[in-house]
């Protein structure tokens, strides 16, 4: 009995653990493979996916068309479990999409991982190649290596509502220092409203602040940084944004506050306008660059987006790159604006685009402005995993540390990770 | 002849032998081995080759202070989880064989349906029932705003709630069918005597319960000590600041999020030798009051 209780006790917490492969890396080209046959494709879900699957099911029509005995099979990853499933792909070439949509900030890791395939002599061959924007390209480039074509951009500004705004007689903040008196106004004057929504685990709308500042993320520990830092978690605050309600917050939650009325502005996405234009803020809103230190200025913004990529597993390269040229052309390009409000990469759609909607210009010079990314390396992962800036911000934001003990302990896991 | 006869009982041991040595034994190996090598995905999809490291990823972690905190957190949460779910489970099953049939058979369902509940939902609907604005349990006691997760120990407690509701149906079915084994004339004698209930309990039901209560309690403690959905689920992935972080979610964290499989199943190695060792010493006190399990 004592030995099987102790048996059953070993049993019940051991780990399955994957036994540790040692397989030589695959060597498939991006051309080639079978031109017939069923494509496989993977796409990200969307909150509201449908528009996106409209025009992917146009992009298709098209395709099976000029690519007879073809057909193509779409599906919708989440978001949340991206990591997982192309881990799965990279490990089980006959489970592997051909066509992927992925998030550059995943670029690093995919690249290491050896999952992707070199894009470069499909863009050279392609007709709309030379048309793709440099820090664009410059984002999907790992190593020298071209591992995808940048598919959309997404990047955020400052949300604003125009109503309480003109009731208040504010106006839009001309800089950081600004947005925070002006969002402290709104709250003291309107007290069941948040100035500006702000979240201690929303990393992309804290580090234009350590931009704006001169500091980097890979520098988090710098008098720059630090004072981007301490601008950002001082509006996580009574006055702002309570720790209570907003320490906790994602950049998610953040476009909920806004878009449902409880917040007067927000560092919101160009793709977050139709969750806002869902909600009570409909109408009553403008977006403006988010300012920098001085009058006139834009605080850097992070460079999101997404590429298409073809797996190195990929069992028809050649109809892959067919397939993925045609989506990431201008006509599908500019489709995809229309229908999830994604910035095109390519620059002559991205001016069509800036010429027929008047939104969309507060992004397009955000993008002008400059735009930041993060550490293009593997370990970045590691760091958004293990969430050592919310870790950092959300630290500082409930009085557990202050932002230099806060900044001197992230930057040491930083570098730890990035040198690995 | 002899030959034969000595052998004979390896081949009987065999078949055990094989089901244990590929459930229990090969996965231990393939832990303990991940440990000692630089594994992560580059490794695992073959981009890059598998790299021995010997003790590296064990020094980085006992080098760790958040390791440790993480590690003490574990303790006093697993222990006092353990200690309400027997406490919750033993006093609801000695109330069961002391109820009427109708109230029994309703207890039981409802401590059923508890117990069957996957502890995913279980937690986002206590997560609903404690929301800061909108929740039920703000709104009864007049606290909208509060919010339960923002103190590590108001979070803590929380979710030690959920997890001791989640437990202590194991806990009161199995020892509710422990104490319906005793002989009713012990009891009997015992009432006789003059012993009222709570020493009736503790003198006469707890050691005749001691192979059933072992049991229960060495589950607790390996249930307990390894939580993860509850936490991860409730304080969104360990917590403001990661406050909340326990050993199973910081290895998912550190480890398995950012795929450094080595890195985890060095933790998971060192939870799998601290609880082998609970349990041990808990099977050797057993031992030396004298209960032969």
């Amino acid at each position: 009995m004592r030995l099987r209780l102790a048996a059953a006790a070993a049993l019940a917490v051991t780990m399955t653990a994957c036994a540790p492969s040692t397989s030589a890396p695959a060597t498939t080209a991006s051309g080639g493979g079978p031109t017939t046959g069923a494509l496989k494709v993977w796409l990200f879900d969307e909150p509201n996916r449908a528009p996106k699957e409209a025009v992917v099911k146009e992009a298709i029509t098209e395709f099976t068309a000029a690519h007879p005995e073809t057909s193509v099979e779409v599906q919708y990853i989440p978001v949340d479990t991206r990591s997982e499933r192309f881990k799965g792909a990279f490990n089980d070439p006959a489970s592997a999409p051909d066509v992927v949509e992925y998030g550059n900030t995943d670029l690093p890791e995919y690249a290491v991982a050896g999952g992707l395939a070199d894009v470069g002599p499909v863009v050279s061959g392609w007709s709309e190649g030379a048309d793709l924007a440099a820090d664009a390209k410059a984002s999907a480039t790992y190593q020298g290596t071209l591992l995808g074509v940048p598919w959309y951009l997404g990047v955020r500004a400052l949300y604003y509502r125009t109503d309480v705004f003109t009731e208040l007689g504010l106006k839009p903040p001309a800089t950081l220092a600004e947005l925070a008196t002006t969002a402290k106004t709104v709250r003291a004057r309107k007290p069941e409203m948040f100035g500006v929504a702000v979240g201690g685990k929303y990393t992309f709308g804290a580090l234009p602040f350590v931009w704006a500042n001169g500091g980097d993320i890979t520098s988090i520990d710098s008098a720059q940084s630090r004072a981007g830092l301490t601008a950002y978690t001082g509006l996580i605050a009574a006055d702002n944004c309570p720790p209570q309600n907003c320490a906790d917050l994602t950049g998610g939650k953040t476009v909920e506050l806004f878009a449902s009325g409880k917040a007067a502005m927000g560092i919101l996405g160009n793709f977050n306008r139709a969750a806002v234009d869902a909600g009570a803020a409909k109408g009553e809103y403008a977006v403006v660059p988010l300012p920098g230190l001085t009058a006139g200025s834009v605080a850097p913004a992070f460079a999101g987006g997404n590429n298409l990529g073809i797996m190195k597993n990929a069992q028809r390269p050649a109809l892959a790159a067919d397939f993925l040229t045609l989506l990431a052309g201008k006509k599908y390009q500019t489709k995809m604006y229309d229908a999830m409000g994604n910035l095109p990469t390519l620059k002559s759609a991205s001016a069509e685009v800036a010429a027929k909607d008047a939104f969309v210009k507060p992004f397009i010079d955000t993008i002008d402005a400059g735009t930041r990314f993060v550490p293009l390396d593997p370990g970045w992962g590691k760091i958004d995993a293990s969430a050592v800036l919310p870790t950092m911000i959300q630290k500082v934001a409930t009085g557990k540390a202050t932002v230099d003990e806060a900044t001197t302990e992230a930057a040491k896991l930083i570098d730890e990770a990035l040198k690995k | 002849m002899s030959r034969v006869r000595t052998r004979a009982p390896l081949w009987l041991l065999l078949p055990a032998a094989v089901v244990l040595g590929g459930l229990f034994l090969y996965p231990m190996y393939q832990l303990g081995l991940l440990s000692v090598l630089d594994f992560t995905q580059a490794q695992v999809s073959g981009g890059r080759p598998t790299r021995f490291v010997g003790a590296e990823n064990y020094t980085r972690l006992f080098g760790d202070d958040r390791f440790w905190s993480v590690l003490g957190a574990t303790v006093l949460f697993a222990a006092a989880c353990v200690l309400a779910t027997l406490a919750v489970g033993a006093g609801l099953a000695v109330l069961l064989t002391r109820v009427s049939r109708i109230p029994r058979l309703l207890l039981s369902l409802a401590a059923l349906a508890a117990w069957a509940v996957p502890a995913v939902s279980g937690s986002t609907t206590w997560m609903f029932l404690f929301d800061t604005d909108l929740g039920f349990v703000n709104q009864l006691f007049g606290i909208e705003g509060f919010n339960w997760m923002y103190d590590r120990y108001t979070a803590f407690g929380l979710v030690g709630a959920v997890v001791v509701w989640a437990s202590f149906p194991f806990v009161m079915v199995t020892l509710y069918a422990g104490i319906e084994a005793i002989p009713k004339s012990v009891l009997e004698a015992a009432a006789l005597d003059g012993s009222g209930a709570w020493r009736t309990f503790w003198r006469i039901m707890v050691p005749m319960l001691r192979p059933v209560l072992a049991i229960v309690v060495i589950q607790s403690i390996i249930w307990d000590f390894k939580v993860f959905t509850q936490i991860y689920v409730m304080t969104h992935g360990g917590g403001l600041a990661g406050q909340n972080l326990t050993l199973n979610v910081y290895a998912y964290q550190q480890a398995f999020a950012s795929s450094e499989y080595g890195r985890g199943a060095a933790i998971g190695v060192v939870m799998m030798l601290i609880l082998l060792a609970v349990t041990l010493v808990y099977l050797r006190a057993l031992r030396r009051s004298g209960e032969q399990l």
